[in-house]
C-alpha cells in the first residue's frame, strides 16, 4: 500500500477536500461505515476519517475531510502525488445493511460524504433510499450529484434557503416520515447536534435510527477506551463496537463534553501551526 | 562451597538519576553499570555447582555461564550465552521482575543480597553491539541462508512475536510481522515509559531483527486489514498470534466517563506512542492535571503515576485496595515511585468519581478497606470497613485495573477456540491453537503477565514451527 494521493479535489476551497488514496488492501476489505486512521507526519497524531467510497478494482479509497484544526490543516497541505505517512484500516464495524424496504439517509456538512457510502450500500442491497442532505448554504453541499445518481429521492435543506427547503434537515425528515409510515430505518451522519435532533424527530415515529459517533480516538482498535460512549446506560467503545449506534440510546451530552476535552491544546496547536505557516 | 575472601554481601549499587531531578524528566532512571562495576558485581557470583537462578528464569538463561564470562571480562561470550535463549536481553534486564525470578532463586539471597543478574544482563546487552548477534548465534557471517520455500507470519509486534521472529529468522525462515499500530514493539513502545525502557533500546533490538530479514508491516490490523485465513491462503506455513491483552478494563463506578478519567492504556499511549510529553512539538495532546489518582498496584499503575509526576502534577496518589506488601509491581518500580514523591493511599477502593458543573473530575470517593481472610491467590482479601469512606480531591483519575483480551482479531477468526475468560486456548507444550499451524502466545493466551513469559511462549511456538518446517538447527 503506497498511501499515495492519486487525486485531490477541493470541494469547498480551503475547507473541505476529497482525496483518492492508493490503498489496495483497505479498498478490498472496506465496507460502508468503516473508517481509517491516518498519520500525516512523524510527529503527528492519529486522525480517524470515514471511508467515503472505495474502488476495489483500482485499489483506492476516498476520504473527505473538513479543516478544523492542526491535523486536518496539515492534511490539506498535501498535494496529489504525495504520500500519507500512515493509513490504517478498515476500522470499526461496518453498517448493518440488509434488504429492508425504505431507508432514509440523512447527512449534514462533511458527514454527507460518509453518509454517501452507506446510502450506496443500502441502494446496492435493493432498498429504496431517500437521501436528505443539509448545509448552511448551497455551496457547502457535498455529493449531491453522486447521491442524485442512485437515490430515487434527494431532498435538500439549507439554512439560508439557497437550495431546497429553507431550514433544517430535521424539518424535511419529519415531513417525509409523516407522509410515509413504511420507513424502516433512518441513518444520520453529521454534526452531533444534527444527529441528536434527528434521533429526537424519529423517536415518536418509532423508526430505528442509526447514528455514527465521532468520539475522540487514539488507537482506533479497542485498546485505550478514549472513544467510549454511553449507549443505553452501557459503556461502549466507538472504534470497535461502533461507530454506529442506536440513536435513541446515545447520551449525546456526554459525547459533546468528551469531544471538547482538548479544546485548549487544540487551539494552542493550531495557533502554532498558523504562525509557522504565516497566516 | 567456599565463599570468596573479598565477598561483598551488598550488591553493587546501580547509578541512578537523583529522585528530585528525574521526577521532572523522561530520561532513563537507572543509568547502567560501568564496566568496572559490572565485573565487580559479576565476581560476587560464587559459580554454584547446581545453580538455582537458571531455574528461576522463565527462558532458562544459562546465568552461571554468562555471569562467569562477564566476571572474566569477556562480554562477547557473555552476550552469546544470553542470546542463545533470550532474544531481547537489553529489554529483560530492565523490566523483568527479577526478585521473583532469577534473583529470587539466587543462593546468595538466603543470607545476603542476591547477584544483580538483571543489571548484569542489561550491561552485557547494552555493551555488545547487537548487529553482530547473528554471527554470534549461528557462526555464519549472515544468518542461515534465507529459505524461500517457507514463510511465517506473526500478528502483533510485542515481545512474544519478536521472539518468534528472531528464532525463526536465525534459521533462515522469512518472517512477516503485522502490527496494528504505527510503531513496532507492543507494550514495550506504547506502554512502558521512556524513563524505564528507552525507545532506542527497543529500536535497536527491532533493528537487529530487520537486519536478519524480518519484514515489518505496521498499520495492518489482524482481523480487519488481513485475516488469518487470508494469510493461510497467501501461503504462510504458520501464523503466530501475539496480540497481547490490550482491552482496558473499567470499574463500572459512577463518573467513569467524566472528562479527566483515563484508562492507563490511553494515558500511557498518548504519552509514549504519541510522545504527548513533548506537546505541542508533537501533535497528540495529553492532560496536565494538578492532582492525580491512579487506581491499581501493578507496574502499570507505577508507570502511570511516575509519568504524571514528570508532567508536572503536584500530587500523585496511588490508591490500592490492599497494602504495600501485596502490590504486584516490580519492587524496584515501587521504591522508585515512592522516592520520586508518589503518595500511597492504601486499603482504599474507589466507589465514585465526582464531577463539577462542566463534567470535569473534581474528586473521588474511596471506600476504606481492611485485610480479611486469605483468598484463592493466597493474598489476604480486602473487605470494606462499613460506613467508612474518604474523599480525595483530584482533577484526574487513571484506571490501572487490568486489561483483557481484545476481540478484534478473535471475532474475525472462526474456529479459534477461546477460554472462558476470552483468551486464546493454546496447547501449553507447543503453543498451537485449535486451528492447525496457527499458534498463539504471550498475554493473549494467559492474560497480562510479563515480558519474559511472553518471550518464553514465543520461543516454544517458534521451536514447534521450526521442527514442523524442518529448519531446526
Ligand atoms: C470514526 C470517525 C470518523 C470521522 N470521519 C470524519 C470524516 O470523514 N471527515 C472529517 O472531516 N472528520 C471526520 N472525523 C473527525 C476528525 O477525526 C476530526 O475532525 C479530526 O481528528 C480533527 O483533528 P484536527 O487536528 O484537525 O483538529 P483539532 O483541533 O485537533 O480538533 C477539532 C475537533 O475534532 C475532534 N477531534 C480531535 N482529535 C480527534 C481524534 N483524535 N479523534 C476524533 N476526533 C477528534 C474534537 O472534537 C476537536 O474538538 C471522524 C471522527 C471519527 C471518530
Ligand atoms: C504499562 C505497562 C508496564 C509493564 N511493565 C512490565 C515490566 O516492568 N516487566 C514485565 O515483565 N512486564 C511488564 N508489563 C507486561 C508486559 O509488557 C506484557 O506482558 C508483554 O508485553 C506481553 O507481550 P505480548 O507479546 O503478549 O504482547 P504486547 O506487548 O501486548 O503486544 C501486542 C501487540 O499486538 C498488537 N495488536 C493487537 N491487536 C492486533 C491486531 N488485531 N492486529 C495486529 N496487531 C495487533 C498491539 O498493538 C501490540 O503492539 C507491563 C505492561 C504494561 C502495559
Ligand atoms: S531474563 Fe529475566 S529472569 Fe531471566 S535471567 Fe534475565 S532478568 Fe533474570
Ligand atoms: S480509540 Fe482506543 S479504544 Fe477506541
Amino acid at each position: 500500500m503506497s498511501n499515495k494521493i492519486l487525486q485531490k479535489k477541493a470541494l469547498i476551497p480551503g475547507q473541505t477536500s476529497l482525496l483518492v488514496i492508493d490503498a489496495p488492501q483497505i479498498a478490498k476489505k472496506a465496507k460502508p461505515g468503516n473508517f481509517v486512521i491516518l498519520r500525516i507526519h512523524d510527529k503527528g497524531e492519529r486522525v480517524p476519517l470515514t471511508i467515503a467510497d472505495t474502488d476495489p478494482e483500482a485499489g483506492t479509497i476516498t476520504i473527505v475531510y473538513l479543516v478544523v484544526g492542526k491535523s486536518s490543516a496539515l492534511l490539506e497541505t498535501l498535494k496529489e502525488g504525495e504520500i500519507i505517512l500512515d493509513v490504517c484500516g478498515p476500522l470499526g464495524k461496518p453498517t448493518h445493511i440488509e434488504k429492508c424496504g425504505t431507508v432514509i439517509c440523512v447527512g449534514g456538512g462533511t458527514g454527507i460524504a460518509a453518509m454517501h457510502h452507506i446510502a450506496k450500500g443500502h441502494h446496492k442491497a435493493g432498498n429504496h433510499v431517500v437521501a436528505i442532505v443539509g448545509a448552511r448554504s448551497k455551496d457547502l453541499l457535498l455529493f449531491c450529484d453522486e447521491l442524485g445518481g442512485f437515490c430515487p429521492e434527494l431532498l435538500i435543506a439549507t439554512d439560508d434557503g439557497s437550495s431546497g427547503h429553507k431550514g433544517f434537515v430535521t424539518d424535511v425528515l419529519r415531513d417525509r416520515l409523516e407522509k410515509d409510515k413504511d420507513v424502516t430505518e433512518v441513518v444520520a451522519i453529521g454534526p452531533v447536534p444534527m444527529m441528536e435532533a434527528v434521533a429526537k424527530v424519529t423517536k415518536p415515529f418509532g423508526v430505528r435510527t442509526v447514528v455514527s459517533l465521532n468520539s475522540i480516538m487514539v488507537d482506533g482498535v479497542g485498546m485505550c477506551g478514549a472513544c467510549r460512549c454511553n449507549v443505553g446506560g452501557e459503556t461502549r467503545f466507538a472504534c470497535v463496537d461502533g461507530p454506529e449506534f442506536d440513536g435513541h440510546k446515545v447520551d449525546f451530552n456526554e459525547l459533546r463534553m468528551r469531544l471538547a476535552q482538548y479544546k485548549n491544546q487544540e487551539n494552542e496547536s493550531m495557533d502554532l501551526f498558523r504562525r509557522e505557516h504565516g497566516n | 562451597m567456599a565463599i570468596k575472601k573479598k565477598f561483598n554481601p551488598i550488591r553493587t549499587p546501580m547509578p541512578e538519576q537523583p529522585a528530585d531531578v528525574r521526577n521532572k524528566n523522561f530520561k532513563e532512571v537507572a543509568l547502567g553499570y560501568s564496566r568496572e562495576q559490572a565485573i565487580e558485581e559479576a565476581n560476587r557470583c560464587i559459580q554454584c555447582k547446581v545453580p538455582l537462578c537458571q531455574k528461576g528464569c522463565p527462558v532458562e538463561i544459562d546465568i552461571k555461564s554468562f555471569v562467569g564470562h562477564l566476571a572474566a571480562g569477556d562480554v562477547p561470550s557473555a552476550y552469546r550465552v544470553l542470546k542463545e535463549t533470550n532474544a531481547l536481553p537489553a529489554v529483560c534486564g530492565r523490566v523483568c521482575p527479577q526478585e521473583t525470578q532469577c534473583e529470587g532463586s539466587c543462593i546468595l539471597g538466603k543470607k545476603h543480597e542476591p547477584v544483580a543478574i538483571g543489571r548484569l544482563e542489561r550491561f552485557v546487552a547494552d555493551t555488545f553491539d547487537s548487529d553482530s548477534a547473528c554471527e554470534m548465534i549461528t557462526g555464519h557471517t549472515a544468518c542461515s541462508l534465507p529459505n524461500d520455500q517457507v514463510k511465517v507470519a506473526c500478528i502483533g509486534s510485542g515481545p512474544s512475536s519478536l521472539t518468534v521472529a528472531g528464532y525463526l529468522a536465525a534459521r533462515g525462515v522469512p518472517v512477516t510481522i503485522y502490527e496494528a499500530l504505527h510503531e513496532i514493539g507492543g507494550v514495550l513502545v506504547y506502554g512502558i515509559p521512556e524513563f524505564r525502557l528507552p525507545k532506542a533500546v527497543v529500536a535497536r533490538e527491532v533493528g537487529a531483527l530487520w537486519a536478519k530479514g524480518v519484514t515489518f508491516m505496521p498499520n495492518w490490523v489482524g482481523g480487519k486489514t488481513i485475516t488469518i485465513q487470508d494469510l493461510i491462503d497467501d501461503g504462510f506455513d504458520a501464523v503466530f498470534i501475539g496480540v497481547g491483552a490490550g482491552l482496558p478494563w473499567f470499574l463500572n463506578i459512577p463518573g467513569e466517563n467524566l472528562v479527566g478519567v483515563y484508562s492507563s492504556n490511553e494515558y500511557l499511549t498518548r504519552i509514549n506512542l504519541g510522545r504527548a510529553y513533548d506537546f505541542p512539538n508533537y501533535d497528540t495532546p495529553a492532560p496536565r492535571p494538578r492532582n492525580v489518582a491512579v487506581i491499581g498496584g501493578g507496574n502499570v499503575a507505577m508507570d502511570a503515576a511516575r509519568t504524571a509526576l514528570r508532567l508536572g502534577a503536584e500530587n500523585v496518589y496511588i490508591t490500592y485496595r490492599r497494602t504495600q506488601d501485596e502490590m504486584p509491581a516490580r519492587l524496584e518500580e515501587l521504591h522508585h515511585a515512592i522516592e520520586e514523591g508518589v503518595q500511597l493511599e492504601l486499603l482504599t477502593s474507589p466507589i465514585a468519581i465526582n464531577g463539577d458543573e462542566n463534567s470535569h473530575v473534581k474528586s473521588m470517593t474511596l471506600q476504606v478497606m481492611e485485610l480479611g481472610e486469605p483468598d484463592a491467590s493466597g493474598r489476604r482479601r480486602p473487605v470494606a470497613v462499613k460506613g467508612k469512606t474518604k474523599e480525595l480531591e483530584v482533577d484526574m483519575v487513571i484506571l490501572a485495573v487490568g486489561t483483557g483480551a481484545n476481540p478484534v482479531l478473535l471475532e474475525a477468526t472462526p474456529g479459534l477456540n477461546l477460554s472462558k475468560s476470552g483468551y486464546i486456548d493454546a496447547n501449553p507444550e507447543t503453543g498451537e491453537t485449535s486451528i492447525p499451524n496457527v499458534f498463539a502466545g504471550g498475554d493473549i493466551v494467559g492474560g497480562s503477565a510479563t515480558v519474559i513469559s511472553a518471550m518464553g511462549a514465543g520461543r516454544k511456538a517458534a521451536k514447534t514451527i521450526a521442527e514442523r518446517l524442518k529448519v531446526e538447527l
